[in-house]
Parts: structure tokens; sequence; C-alpha cells
């Protein structure tokens, strides 16, 4: 052992078996006894004023138990940005109080002002009908441009809608603006990355309990980080002492981003439960999940790219705004500045590069990290400008690219946008690329196409990110208000099993199998013999959680350095049972062994000393064995990949098909490829969603017209092709223990501009020179395209 | 409240509803069948897929009184009782199918109903059929690449791993 389900074995995953068989427990699974129904009353006008709540016919109705408006939360906190970030000027930027409960004001369809609890959910809902709220509309904030041009405020007492005007490098700034004036050729792209719902399958629910004898909450909730969740709510809205409360995350249905952040509902729960002295449970319908979960992306974007007369990257120079929504979610002032800002370099030896984003509050939901967070549209502007540039040269798109990459002899490399990067090797995967998407054969099958009398395309695309977030000293100097490491416990119990209790926590990503291959590779024993435990506070050590593909990288590397400590302590007592000196021990394949003898005793007869410590030397070694370990990154992890598709294209009705997508991706190493290709085609899977299908629609009343699956557009099966994907060319991580450097993002982040390269490439093919068009390619926008060039 | 008796997954149940009672929410509210999951509100998702009457039906769609009489069969009831997976469920573990399993057990039963009329689809069957039944994590490719190994079909040139 381990021989098969080590380090590299495509393992089956253990969860599956109760995700089959429907014995899963996701939140609102759970039922307790006296389980009461929260429901909300949520605003119908994206900016009115409230000037009455009347609830007494409410209270009146069958069931209710209690109700809540804005003015019970007055006295407590607001949830809190964990970002503070300064503008260009040195000013920091504005941060409006986000209540548990509107009060005063409604600033988009969806915020909530008043919470009923009833004995049922039915009854919860019926009150909600009789709450009498006059609230007087307002026109609406909803276009960027208009918001930071008008005088009509999101939040008056701010007195503008921009939060803050960040530049990145502003040292850089003049000698960008200076590269790009002397140039030989400058190419220029105003684009949309449409602003998207992350729609995990599982809608957001939360139930809270209270225990008045002992005055302590515990909280079920979905969460990708049960921690940080306990922090903010402890910290900065409820006040209620860490070791008050307890936070659950059970089995959670998917999250993407939407469930790092600490919403409203959490706390009303936690505050009737006290009132009531009962259980509360909230679960989100699809509608409220449209209207209330956190959105993605949402950047208008100018970029430049300057060059010389051989085609060599002179500078990049960008100005973005970027939706906010009308209040700061957690971590949505870091998403469009040091998740995109830093990125902006891309796989280049670009030596400038400047970046401006200006943050718009608008009478919209708030916008936050949605998987890749700031990176796909670092990405999607670099990648489709880079295209652009090609094509006003008459150079191909892949060379153009090699000639300025970054050569694998160039590492470490510092980025012209401030960051490291450690490793990578992109004309690897650009070579491999090309071999496993068949790229010779192209020109056949575009011929095949025209001869059906449809057009193909073939877009490509390279992109690097930045995972394992992050290195607490560096994003404490960027304005984040936490620290970003992980943390992991190895127990090993008595008889030899193990419970690994970590602070990541898995929304799909399968880390009960592959968190315990890492640690039964180290002690080479049988990996069903070690259990992970996560997503309960009062079990596990205080980590961040999951996003921002750090999971591995980050917490994985903790268990690293928490099962090392575990050998070293192992090697003493296998010492003192040995009666050898500990500098003699060797650890091999699950046993301890003496240098030259035969004597040795296994991993699980060392367990049991630790515990049954008879004749131990307590005076040099404790009893037990457990350890633990935090874990924090000294940089960020580089993925990078190449990707290409090949679209068909119907000149007649401007449908597109994606018939093949190929994506090479550098993950450094791999600990289970079964994984980490899943995790690929899900990404890929919500960025071709994005390029072609989904999109996020607010009418100028700041009405929400894409609110359930019958107006957004997920992707379904029949949508998708197969994918092909390699993962062969990985450089190791050079600075945490496995080499690893994440995967769940990729997709997400590699796929949009090689769509739209591709359908772009397929358009021009069939003679019209189109050169821009904006996400998602529907068959309209693409015919319209072709019509008027 | 309306007494409904119904056979589900092979043992006969009764409970008293509401007219208006959803056959999702008396699976999980009242049997504690939570293997049966309610993703959106408009018929779209399919995550609370089960079979009334040998038929896959959306339960969120359905009133518990309709199913009055009626044999459901539920994500619960498809493995052995010693635990042994359905060949289904074998295959979406196989070929790794799933991911946060929220939307599997309504794949589960949608695959079921599929196989049964039709026991060797084409990739192009499988995806329309599907088009009922939303996943947001696994892009689809490995859901499809296990019924087609479900029914017994080659797969070896659907990539790997």
């Amino acid at each position: 052992m381990p021989k098969d389900g080590g380090i590299g074995a495509a393992t089956l995953r253990r969860e599956d078996v109760r995700f089959l068989t429907g014995a899963g427990q996701y939140c609102d699974d759970i039922k307790v006894f006296g389980q009461a129904s929260a429901m909300f009353a949520r605003s119908n006008v994206a900016n009115g004023v409230i000037k009455s709540i009347d609830t007494t016919a409410a209270a009146a109705m069958p069931g209710v138990l209690a109700i809540f408006t804005g003015e019970d939360f007055v006295e407590v906190g607001g949830n809190p940005a964990g970002w503070l970030i300064n503008s260009r000027d040195g000013t920091p930027m504005h941060e409006p109080k986000r209540p548990v409960l509107a009060h005063g004001k409604v600033r988009h369809v969806g915020d909530a002002y008043a919470a009923v609890i009833a004995e049922t959910p039915e009854q919860a809902k019926n009150a909600i009908e009789a709450i009498e709220a006059d609230i007087e509309e307002l026109p609406a904030v909803v276009n960027m441009k208009d918001a930071l041009s008008g005088s009509n405020y999101v939040h008056d007492e701010i007195g503008t809608n921009q939060c803050f005007d960040w530049g990145w490098i502003e040292d850089n700034r003049d000698a960008t603006d200076a590269a790009i004036k002397g140039a030989h050729h400058v190419t220029t792209l105003e684009l949309v990355n449409n602003r998207l719902v992350p729609n995990a399958m599982e809608p957001r629910c939360s139930m809270a309990q209270y225990n008045r004898a002992n005055d302590e909450y515990i909280l079920h909730t979905t969460s990708q980080n049960p921690h940080l969740t306990r922090l903010l709510i402890s910290a900065f809205v409820l006040g209620i002492p860490e070791n008050k409360l307890t936070v659950i995350a059970p089995d959670v249905g998917g999250g993407f981003g939407s469930k790092i952040y600490h919403y409203g509902e959490e706390a009303l729960v936690l505050a009737a439960a006290k009132k009531l002295n009962r259980p509360v449970k909230w679960t989100a319908d699809r509608s409220e999940a449209f209207l209330t979960d956190a959105h993605g992306r949402d950047h208008v974007t100018k970029i430049e790219l300057a060059m010389d007369a051989e085609g060599n990257f002179l500078a990049f120079r960008t100005e973005t705004l970027a939706n906010v929504g009308a209040y700061l979610s957690n971590f949505s002032t870091a998403t469009p500045t040091f998740l995109h800002g830093t990125l902006m370099a891309g796989n280049y030896t670009v030596p400038n590069v400047y970046v401006n984003v200006k943050t718009v509050f608008t009478n919209t939901a708030p916008v936050d990290a949605y998987r890749g967070a700031g990176r796909p549209e670092a990405t999607y502007s670099l990648e489709r400008v880079i295209d652009m540039a090609a094509r006003e040269i008459r150079m191909d798109p892949v060379e153009l690219r090699r000639k300025n990459f970054i050569k694998p002899d160039q590492y470490p490399f510092a980025s012209a946008a401030g960051l490291e990067y450690d490793s990578g090797n992109y004309d690897a995967l650009m070579d491999k690329m090309e071999v496993v998407a068949d790229k010779k054969g192209f020109e056949a099958r575009r011929a095949e196409s025209e001869s059906k009398g449809l057009l193909r395309g073939f877009g490509v695309n390279a992109y690097i990110e930045a995972c394992g977030i992050a290195p607490s000293n560096l994003v404490g100097i960027l304005g984040s208000r936490v620290g970003l490491y992980d943390a992991a416990t190895v127990r090993v119990n008595a008889t030899g099993s193990l419970s690994v209790m970590v602070g990541a926590h898995s929304h799909g990503q399968g880390h009960e199998t592959a968190f315990p291959q890492v640690v039964a590779e180290m002690l080479g024993i049988d990996p069903m013999s070690i259990d992970i435990v996560h997503g309960d506070t009062s079990k596990i050590p205080f980590g961040m959680g999951t996003y921002g593909s750090r999971s591995l990288a980050v917490c994985g590397s903790a268990v690293v350095r928490a099962t090392e400590k575990i050998i070293n302590k192992a090697k003493k007592i296998a010492a003192h049972m040995l009666e050898a000196s500990e500098g003699d021990i060797a650890f091999n394949d699950g046993a301890f062994s003496v240098a030259g003898t035969d004597k040795s005793v296994s991993f699980g007869e060392v367990a049991f000393k630790a515990y049954v410590p008879h004749e131990f030397p307590l005076e040099d070694i404790e009893p037990g064995l457990e350890e633990t370990a935090f874990y924090d990154p000294a940089n960020f992890t580089y993925p990078s990949g190449a990707y290409c598709c090949e679209v068909e294209l119907d000149p007649e009705t401007g449908k597109v098909r994606v018939d093949r997508f190929a994506a090479v991706d550098d993950f450094g190493n791999i600990v289970n490829p079964m994984i980490v290709t899943g995790q690929v085609h899900g990404g890929l899977g919500q960025g071709i969603g994005q390029a072609m299908l989904e999109n996020t629609t607010y009418d100028e009343n700041g009405q929400l017209l894409s609110a359930s699956y019958m107006d957004y557009t997920m992707p379904r099966a029949d949508d998708l092709p197969f994918y092909t994907v390699d993962h062969s060319q990985g450089t190791p991580c050079t600075h945490n223990p496995l080499g690893v450097k994440g995967c769940g993002e990729a997709g997400a982040i590699g796929s949009p501009p090689t769509i739209v390269n591709a359908v772009i490439d397929a358009m021009q093919s069939g003679g019209k020179n189109v050169t821009h068009i904006d996400m998602p390619v529907t068959p309209h926008r693409v015919w319209s395209a072709m019509q008027n060039a | 409240m309306t007494k409904v008796t119904m056979t589900i997954n092979g043992k006969s149940v009764a409970g008293d509803v509401e007219g208006n009672t959803l056959l999702a929410s008396f699976l999980r509210d009242d049997l504690h069948l939570t293997g049966t999951h309610i993703g959106c509100d408009t018929s779209q998702c399919g995550a609370c897929v089960v079979h009334v009457d040998g038929r896959a039906v959306k339960s969120c769609t359905m009133f518990a009184t309709e199913a009055n009489g009626a044999e459901v069969a539920t994500i619960e009831g498809q493995a052995a009782a010693d635990g042994t997976l359905n060949v289904i469920q074998q295959a979406f573990q196989d070929h790794h199918g799933l991911q946060c399993g929220f939307c599997t057990p309504g794949m589960v039963m949608s695959t079921a109903a599929l196989l049964k009329d039709n026991p060797k689809p084409t990739v192009t069957e499988v995806r329309t059929y599907l088009e009922g039944n939303i996943c947001r994590c696994t892009g689809y490719h490995n859901i499809v690449k296990a019924i087609m190994a479900a029914s017994g079909q080659d797969v070896s040139a659907i990539a790997a791993e």
C-alpha cells in the first residue's frame, strides 16, 4: 500500500455511493424537532424608500411566530467587504453598510426588507403576502455608465456611485502610455464580459438552532467555508462569540463561488432561533437564488495592445467598469482588482501593463467571485485583443502568441503586472494542443463543413491564472482583511485508522477521496483507513475553505505538513519500541525499521503504543498521535493552458455548434487524474455556457428579466460537445510540497475567448469582416453581425 | 387533508396531505426520502425525477394526490438491499458522472427511464433525452459517457479518465 490508491491514482470517489443512493445529506434534508420556517419579503422594485411596513395583519395569520424588519437589526453590524481597496489618489473605497434586512431603502429587486417565521413554509409564505409595505419607487440606476455620470445614487450618503477608481500598477502608468504612444501598431477592442448567475443546483439554505441553557448556536448552512462564515457572523454582523457559534456545512450541492459569502438570511435565522428558542430554517427557491445569490463577471472593458513592427508586445492598457451591484459582497472588491489586474500580463513577456478599474454601484444584485473570478475577465480581454491584433498584422494567432510567450528558462518570471510566476512551459502546452486537437486536419474538416453549406472556425487561447489563494503577507498589503492560509489536523486513532480534519470544504470536488490519497502515499497505508472530516467548525481547525482552486495547493499542503509531524513523532515512538536511536529509524511502506537489522514495527503498532503508553518514555514523548499544521503559501500558484476549439456556424440562421474542444492544462503534479479531468470538464461547460448561452438581463427599471430556467439559458447536455482534456505537460509548482497548482477554475477561464475567437474565424472564413462580437454568441447576434458586415 | 396511499420502492405507505402538496414534498417532508431533490420552481432542472407507474415524472410538478394508488420508484430504491449499486449507479461512479451529487438522483432516474425505452441509445439520443436534467458541475461529458457505458456500449473512444 498504497500501490493503487496513492498520489496519481484515478481512484473512484468514495462519496459517490451516498450521492448515488439518495443518502447525501444536503442542508435542506436536515429536519429537526420543532423546526419553524422562515420566508422573506423581498422588494419588487429596484430602488425605493421604505415609508412604512405594517405587519399587523401578517402577525395574525395562522402559524405565524414572529416577524422581523430592518428596524430589528439597526443595532447590529453589517456584512463587510473582505478587501479594502484604495483609489489611485490614495483615498479609501466607499463601503456602505449592508444590513441583515433593508432599512430605510431597498436597493435591488429581491432586497429583503422583512422576514416571517411560521410553523410551516406555506404559512410563512401566506403571511409574507399579508405584510403591507409602503415602498415609494424611485428611478433605478442600472447601466454602469449612467451610474457614473448621473446624480441618482444607490447610496445617498456616499454621494457617488463609484466605489473606487483603482490603478494597477500606478507607477507603470506613464511608461505604458509612452509605449502605446510610440508603438508601431496599436489594436483597440471594447468588449463586455457578460453578467452570469452561478446557479449551483442546490439552492441556498440555512437552519439555525439555539440552546438557551448554554447560549449556544448551531448554524447549518450551504457554505464553501464554514469558518469564514462563522468569523463574519461573529466579528462583523451579530457579535456572537465564536465559542458560542458552530457553523456546519453538510453536503453542499455546488457553489462556484456563490456559497463563499455570508448572506443576511444566515444572520436572520440565527436571530430568529434565539428569539423563539426554536430551530428556524430557510430554503431558497430558484427565483430567490436568481435574485439574491451573488452574480458574476459584468465588466465593460476597453483594452489596447501595442506592438512593434515584428509583433513583439510592448504594452497592454485597459480601462474597465466593474459592476458591484447594490452592496459589496465579501470578495466583490478583490475580484475585479487583485484577481484581475494582476493577471493582465497573461503568458507574455510584455514589459508594460497598466490596468484601471472603476467599480460601480447599481440597483442590481451584488456581484462577486464566480468560478475564475477576475481571471476569466483578464484572459478574455487579453486573448480576444491578441487574436484581433494577429488578424490586423496578418500573422497566425498561434505564432503571435508563441512569439511573445515567456520561455521555460525565464522562471521565476516577474510579470509586468506584479506577480512572480514560478514555473510553466507555454510552448509545450501549445505544441501538445496542436497534436491532441489534430490542428493539421482542420482544413479538411473546414472543407467538409463548407460542402454542407456551413462555416467552420478555429479558435485558440492561452491562459494563466493565479490560484492557491493566497499568501497572507501579500494579500494583507493588498487590502485583505483576512489571512488566506489553511489548516489540517491528522489524528491517528489507537487502532491505526486516521481521521484528517481539514479547513477546505468540498462542494463537489471529491476531497473525501483525494486527500486520503495524499496521506496514504506518505504513510504507506490503505487509503480506506483514512477519512476526511470537513465542514464543521466544532471539529476542524480554523481553515479558510474552498475557492480559488486552493483546496489541494493550500489545505493539501497543510495536510502534508501535519502528516510529516506525525511521521516524526512516530519515529520517536518506534525508536523506543525497537530500542534503537531515532536517527537509525527508517520509515518505508508503512513500517519503521532499524537500519541494517531485520527489526521493525508497523505503523499500526506504533499508533497503538501511542495510545496505550505502557513502558513509554513519558519524560521524552507525550502519549497520543495527533498533529495540526497551518500552511500559508509563499506565492500564488500559476496554472496555465492552451485551448482550442472548432465551431460550425450556419450562415443562414447564425446558429453556432461547438464541434471539437481541446484543453491542455499545466496543473503541476496531479493527485487524482479522474477528478482533475472532471473539474476541467465542468469549467468548460460553464465557460462555453458564458460564451454561447448565458446572460443576466436587467431592464431599465432594474427588473431581472432572466430570473428562472425558462429565461436564463443553462447549458444542457445537447448544447455541449465531448472534450479532449490533457494534463501531461505539467511543470510542478516550486513552492508547495505537493508541486500542485489547482484545477477547479481553468476550464471556465480558458474557454470563453476560445469560443468567440473561433466564431469570428468562422465568420471571416465566410467573407464577413466581423472583428468583434459580444457574449453570448446567440444566433441573433451572429446573424446580425454577419448581415451588418 | 386527503388520505393517500401508494407503493414506494415496493413498500406500501399512507399519509395525509393537502390538496396542493407536491409529490416531491410528500416524499421529502413526510416520508423523509430526501434523495429526491428540488432545484428549481419551473420543472426545468430534473433533480426531482422519480418514476410513477414506470414513467419518469418530475415530482415537483405532480400533486401527491395524483400519485394515489400508484407505484412510485425513487433513488432510494435503486440499489440492491445489500447496498450493491445497480448498473446505472455503478456506471456513474466508474466514469465520474457526478460531482456535487445534487442533480444525480434525477439523472439516475431519467437514465433508467431512457434505457427502459431505448436500451442502446446513440450519444445524440442521450444528450437530447437529458435536456430536462440540468447539471452544473460535470459539463455532461462523463454523464453521457456513463449512460453509454450503462447501456453496455463501448465507451473507449470517448476521451478517458
